[in-house]
Order: C-alpha cells, then sequence, then structure tokens
C-alpha cells in the first residue's frame, strides 16, 4: 500500500500560545512539535503497513508550513515512516482551512500521478486550530470517500471498514480505496521513536515542494486569499482567584452547599 | 431580508436543543428558515416546533437516499438549497457532524467557513473561544456566504412564533457522494439524563473518583441537581465511563452554568472543553490542583465524602 499521512507542525499546548498583530499565530515565537494527534495517524498509518504483511508499503508523512514545520515531518520519521514532503512556500503563510486544504489536495495529486496512493490518514483535528474539517474538505476536493474520527480501522483488500463513535452512535463506516482517513486518540497510543528510529530518520528522503512545484498560484492562498478574516484576538482575563475552603468534618459539602445555593443552582 | 438557513439538529426527528438557538442566532441576520434533513414524513412535526422559534420556512429534504451515508450527500443538498435562495449565511451546529458537512459545503459553495462560534454579531462577526479557552477571537467571513458552525449553549434559545410554511426540497444526490457507507449502527443507549453539550449542569468525575463503582457518587449527585455526567479522559481511558463522556480537546466542548470537577486536576486539554463554563466547582484532595486556578468554589477534601454529603443537602434543600 502506498500511505500517505498528514502531520501538522504546531505551537506547543504548554507554552504561552498567542497571535500576532495581524491575527496569525506566532509560529515562530514558541516552540512548535508535531500536532499530538496527528501521532495517532501515523501510528495507525504505520499499523496499517504492519497488518498486511507481504505486501510492499510506503508510508510518507506531508506537511504544510513554515521552514520549522519540516520538525513534524522528522518526528514521523523517526516513529517509522519511509519518507518525508513538505510543502513550503512564503506565500502560503495565514492561509485559513479552505486555502491549507487546497495545498494539500494539490501536494495528493502530485503525489498520486507519481504514484498512486491508496490512504490519506489524518489526525482528528490540530491541536492550534482545532478545526477539523481538513479531513472532510480534502476527500471533497479529491472526489475520494471520506472514513472519518476512527478509533479501530481495518482492510481488506481495497475494503476499509471503521469503528467510530459518533455523536449519538456507535457505527461501522465501510468504503472502497483510494480514500481519506481521520483516526482519533482512542485508535491505539502512538509509538515513540526508537535510538535506531532516530538513527535512520537522519538518512530517509525528505523533499520540500514550493507552491510552482504544486501549480499553485500564490494569489490563491495565504493571508490575503483567506475567506475568513481575523478582526480581533484578546487574551482571555484570567479567571479572577475563586474562594478554596478546606474539608473538615463534612465542612466542605456545607460551604458548597451554600455557594450553590447562593448561586441558585438549588 | 434574506433567508438564514439553519440546519436541524435532530436524532430521527426529534429537534435537539441547539436548533432552537440557531434559529434565535439566525434571526438577527435575518429570516430564519429551518432545513430538515430527514423522513419527509416527520417534516410537519419538526416544522411546528422550529416554527415556535421564528423559523418563516423549513425546508424537508428527504433522507432515504441520504440517512445510510457519510455526510457527503447533506452538503450536496445544501448546496443545491442555497444555490436556489442565495441565503445570508448558513447556520450549522458545531458536532463532528456540523462541521463535516459545514467543511464540505465551503468549498462547493467556494465560501469562507468559520467553526466553532461561541457568539454570532448581527453583522455576521462571529466570536470563537481558542486555545483552550485562552483567547478570544473576532472573525468573519470575507468570500462567498458565510458559513458558521456554532457550539451548543452559545445562545439563549427564545421563543418568536414564524410561519414555518413547509416546502419540500428535492435534492439530487450523485452517486460520487454515496461512496462512504454506514455499515451499521448502534444507538448510544438513552441514560435519562440531559444532553452533555447542552445541560444546564454537568458533574464530572476524573482519575480521582478510583473506580467504575465509585462513578456512583458522580451521578448520585448529578440526579439530584438534574446535571449530565462528564469525565476526564483519566477516567475513560480507564474504562469506568465510555469516550461518549469525555470533556476535553479530544471529547465535548461544554460550556454549562455550573461545572463540577471532581478528582480531575485540570490538565490544559481537559480545559479546552470546560473553561468556557460560567460557574466553576472543584472538589480535589490536593491543593495544588491546577483546577482551583480556574474555579468560583473550591473544595479541598475527599470527594468520596465531600460528594454523598453535598448530595444529601442537595436533595434536603429540594
Ligand atoms: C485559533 C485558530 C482558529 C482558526 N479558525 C479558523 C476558522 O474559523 N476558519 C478558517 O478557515 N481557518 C481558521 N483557522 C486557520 C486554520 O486552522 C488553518 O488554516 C489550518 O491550516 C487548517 O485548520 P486546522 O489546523 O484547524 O486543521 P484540522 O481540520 O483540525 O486538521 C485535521 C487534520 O488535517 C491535517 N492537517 C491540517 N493542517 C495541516 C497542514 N498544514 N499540514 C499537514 N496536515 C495538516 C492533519 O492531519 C490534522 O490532524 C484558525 C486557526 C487558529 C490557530
Ligand atoms: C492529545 C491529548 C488529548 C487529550 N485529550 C483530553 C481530553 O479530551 N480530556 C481530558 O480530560 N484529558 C485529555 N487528555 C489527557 C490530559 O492530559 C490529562 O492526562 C487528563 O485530563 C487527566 O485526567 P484527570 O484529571 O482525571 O487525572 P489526574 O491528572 O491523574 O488527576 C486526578 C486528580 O484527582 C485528585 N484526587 C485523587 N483522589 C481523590 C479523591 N479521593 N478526592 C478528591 N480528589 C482526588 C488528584 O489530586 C488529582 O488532582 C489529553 C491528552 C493528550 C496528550
Amino acid at each position: 500500500m502506498n500511505i500517505l499521512v498528514l502531520v501538522k507542525h504546531v505551537p506547543d499546548a504548554t507554552a504561552d500560545r498567542h497571535f500576532e498583530s495581524d491575527g496569525t499565530v506566532d509560529r515562530v515565537g514558541v516552540d512548535g512539535l508535531l500536532s499530538e494527534l496527528d501521532e495517532y495517524a501515523v501510528e495507525q498509518a504505520l499499523q496499517l503497513t504492519e497488518k498486511r504483511e507481504g505486501e510492499e508499503h510506503t508510508v510518507t508523512a506531508l506537511t504544510v508550513g513554515p521552514e520549522k514545520a519540516v520538525d513534524a515531518v522528522r518526528k514521523a520519521l523517526q516513529m517509522g515512516v519511509d519518507q518525508g514532503v513538505h510543502v513550503s512556500d512564503e506565500a502560503i503563510a495565514g492561509s485559513d482551512a479552505v486555502a491549507t486544504s487546497l495545498v494539500l489536495a494539490k501536494a495528493v495529486e502530485k503525489l498520486n500521478a507519481d504514484r498512486a496512493v491508496d490512504i490519506v490518514v489524518c489526525g482528528l483535528a490540530s491541536t492550534d486550530g482545532s478545526m477539523g474539517v481538513v479531513p472532510a474538505m480534502l476527500a471533497e476536493r479529491l472526489g475520494w470517500p471520506q472514513v472519518t474520527l476512527a478509533s479501530v480501522v481495518e482492510t481488506q483488500g481495497d475494503q476499509v471498514r471503521i469503528k467510530r463513535d459518533g455523536d449519538t452512535a456507535t457505527e461501522v463506516i465501510g468504503a472502497t480505496l483510494p480514500l481519506v482517513l481521520s483516526v482519533t486518540d482512542q485508535s491505539g497510543e502512538a509509538r515513540y521513536p526508537s535510538f535506531k528510529g532516530i538513527m535512520a530518520a537522519k538518512k530517509k528522503p525528505l523533499e520540500t515542494l514550493t507552491l510552482a512545484d504544486l501549480g499553485v498560484e500564490a494569489g490563491e492562498v495565504g493571508l490575503g486569499a483567506a475567506w475568513t478574516e481575523v478582526v480581533d484576538t484578546t487574551a482571555r482575563p484570567p479567571r479572577s482567584a475563586g474562594e478554596i475552603v478546606k474539608d473538615e468534618n463534612g465542612s466542605g459539602a456545607t460551604a458548597l452547599a451554600e455557594f450553590l445555593a447562593a448561586k441558585k443552582f438549588i | 431580508m434574506s433567508e438564514v438557513l439553519v440546519l436541524v439538529d435532530h436524532v430521527d426527528g426529534a429537534v435537539k436543543k441547539p436548533t432552537y438557538e440557531l434559529l434565535t442566532i439566525a434571526k438577527r441576520l435575518g429570516e430564519p428558515s429551518a432545513v430538515f434533513i430527514g423522513a419527509a414524513a416527520q417534516g410537519a412535526e419538526v416544522a411546528e416546533k422550529v416554527k415556535a422559534y421564528g423559523a418563516e420556512k423549513v425546508y424537508v429534504v428527504d433522507d432515504a437516499s441520504i440517512k445510510g451515508y457519510l455526510v457527503a450527500p447533506k452538503a450536496e443538498a445544501l448546496q443545491q438549497l442555497a444555490q436556489q435562495v442565495s441565503p445570508a449565511a448558513i447556520l450549522i451546529t458545531s458536532g463532528a457532524e456540523g462541521k463535516e458537512v459545514a467543511a464540505r459545503l465551503a468549498i462547493k459553495l467556494e465560501s469562507g467557513l468559520i467553526t466553532d462560534a461561541v457568539d454570532v454579531a448581527d453583522d455576521a462577526t462571529t466570536t470563537q473561544s481558542v486555545f483552550a479557552g485562552n483567547y478570544t477571537v473576532q472573525a468573519k467571513v470575507t468570500k462567498g456566504t458565510p458559513i458558521i458552525t456554532v457550539k451548543p449553549n452559545s445562545a439563549a434559545p427564545q421563543e418568536a412564533p414564524g410561519a414555518g410554511v413547509v416546502e419540500e426540497f428535492g435534492a439530487t444526490v450523485s452517486e460520487g457522494a454515496k461512496t462512504a457507507q454506514i455499515v451499521a449502527s448502534q444507538p448510544r443507549q438513552a441514560t435519562g439524563r440531559p444532553e452533555l453539550t447542552e445541560a444546564a449542569i454537568v458533574v464530572s468525575g476524573g482519575r480521582g473518583v478510583g473506580s467504575e463503582e465509585s462513578f456512583a457518587v458522580i451521578e448520585a449527585l448529578a440526579d439530584s441537581l438534574g446535571a449530565a455526567v462528564g469525565a476526564s479522559r483519566a477516567a475513560v481511558d480507564a474504562g469506568w465511563r465510555p469516550h461518549s463522556y469525555q470533556i476535553g480537546q479530544t471529547g465535548k466542548t461544554v460550556s454549562p452554568q455550573l461545572y463540577m470537577a471532581n478528582g480531575i486536576s485540570g490538565a490544559i486539554q481537559h480545559r479546552a472543553g470546560m473553561q468556557t463554563s460560567k460557574t466553576i466547582v472543584a472538589v480535589n484532595k490536593d491543593e495544588e490542583a491546577p483546577i482551583f486556578e480556574l474555579v468560583d468554589f473550591g473544595v479541598v477534601g475527599d470527594l468520596h465524602t465531600v460528594l454523598p454529603a453535598l448530595t444529601e443537602q442537595v436533595t434536603q434543600r429540594k
């Protein structure tokens, strides 16, 4: 199988994330990393090939992002992915989801033309924008089936079945390759890169592509071309410290009951 | 005035509360029209419900050729309807499915998309709460028809009678949209409690609850308050409650009037799902737990003694 896994480089959620004055995310001044939820996508991509022994497989990690975004691909290579592609172009900065999905779709189409792609594996959502829309947009653009939010993935021949916990039901979804798949953090712990994996990653092929390579005009993407505009960003004032009491012989429950009564919850 | 399309959020024809919230918001932007994609036979019943909240029109799209598939056919139906009525905006509930329908629709209609709005002003400027609730962002769609997904509990539903004129809309679903098939579906068992994302009060338990059996303590308190029950990922990963209970980055986002975190430390990923709650209360035996930075009221103590005593007092005060 020929699998593409989409990995996003995001600012560390435990660091002090913030916006630039133009409403874009500061992706330079804050440490970045492979979006944690995309580790699950890498893991499932690797497992899909491991479950189909005896076949020939290639797993390629693809990212769209600034210079540092290549670190997301590197991490995927260390985890065991075979090769990496980094789409990087000044003109992409500030793209909204629609434009990002365009660049990703063009990259998938280019790789697909070189060698037919079977599955594009995505995370459930990025940990910065966290829209959870790119997989559906990509499927729409490619005209491929989307099987999203999988907690379990199985393939047999050219058939894929996933299990997912929907909002109102647990479902089994079926589709035929090629397709776009997204997986949740319920799909199984992601592996850590081994020392051997880290050393091997240094020798794996890593290609950098620009918009011109994909046949995308600079004017189609980026902040200026975005179909959405950030008007204002404000840091939320920290919640003012509330009252904290220590429970002693039942005093905690009484104090809490009084608080809830004062607020008219009881 | 232009129409504003509101996709009706429902389960087998039972309209969910966020629909009324969206209709209330739609009234600020134009003339609300509800779009019901479901069994045509239920159209009239649904129209009765949504007209009370201002729906002037109710488009009924029979889902006979739609319901066995994932989101693509729904997006096609909405596209065809939008092309016919040229709405001022399209509002959809911010759930996993709603966001995917919106995503496809944005590409089809060449329109900007904003997800997870917590408010929408009369000029369609949206408010989002981002970075685990640490930032508030105001944004606008600048191209095409604004497509906005709105989180539950973002507006108080206001009754305002509309005409509720039912119009059948025959959508043509392409074969290409029917490629991801729902092979099997097992509806979630009803708990008899309010739905997590819609509830006014949410009582949650984390690793500190200690066991599956001990979750009874959380549920007893929730029932005394008429609340929904939530869980941290630690409690879900331990198998004490199913994933549908999980609150946080990879679970549900809730924004109730009152959120009670019990035996939950307050990790950033958990905060992402509850930080916009109006009032936050925590019970935790560790006074250093980060959850206490968020609370309006906190009790340092053992939840196994504090919560049963609280439940008793709540019941007595009724
Ligand atoms: C706080 C915030 C709010 C935003 N709000 C909006 C908005 O309302 N509307 C809008 O149009 N844009 C918005 N954006 C911009 C949008 O997030 C980015 O354009 C982003 O590239 C696509 O959305 P996402 O990160 O939410 O991806 P998601 O849809 O959450 O990502 C799902 C999966 O797609 C893949 N993926 C996504 N991006 C990449 C990438 N660059 N490279 C490789 N794989 C990728 C990954 O597998 C990921 O797990 C917002 C950004 C931020 C930071
Ligand atoms: C990619 C990713 C996504 C994630 N998504 C989510 C998510 O959606 N939701 C989520 O919740 N987490 C999520 N997490 C996990 C998150 O980082 C934390 O690990 C998790 O929230 C911890 O759950 P907890 O607070 O119940 O457990 P802990 O952090 O172990 O805290 C337990 C707390 O209980 C207290 N306690 C123990 N015993 C008692 C007692 N008897 N009485 C009172 N207090 C007691 C302890 O003092 C402690 O503060 C995610 C993590 C990652 C990496």
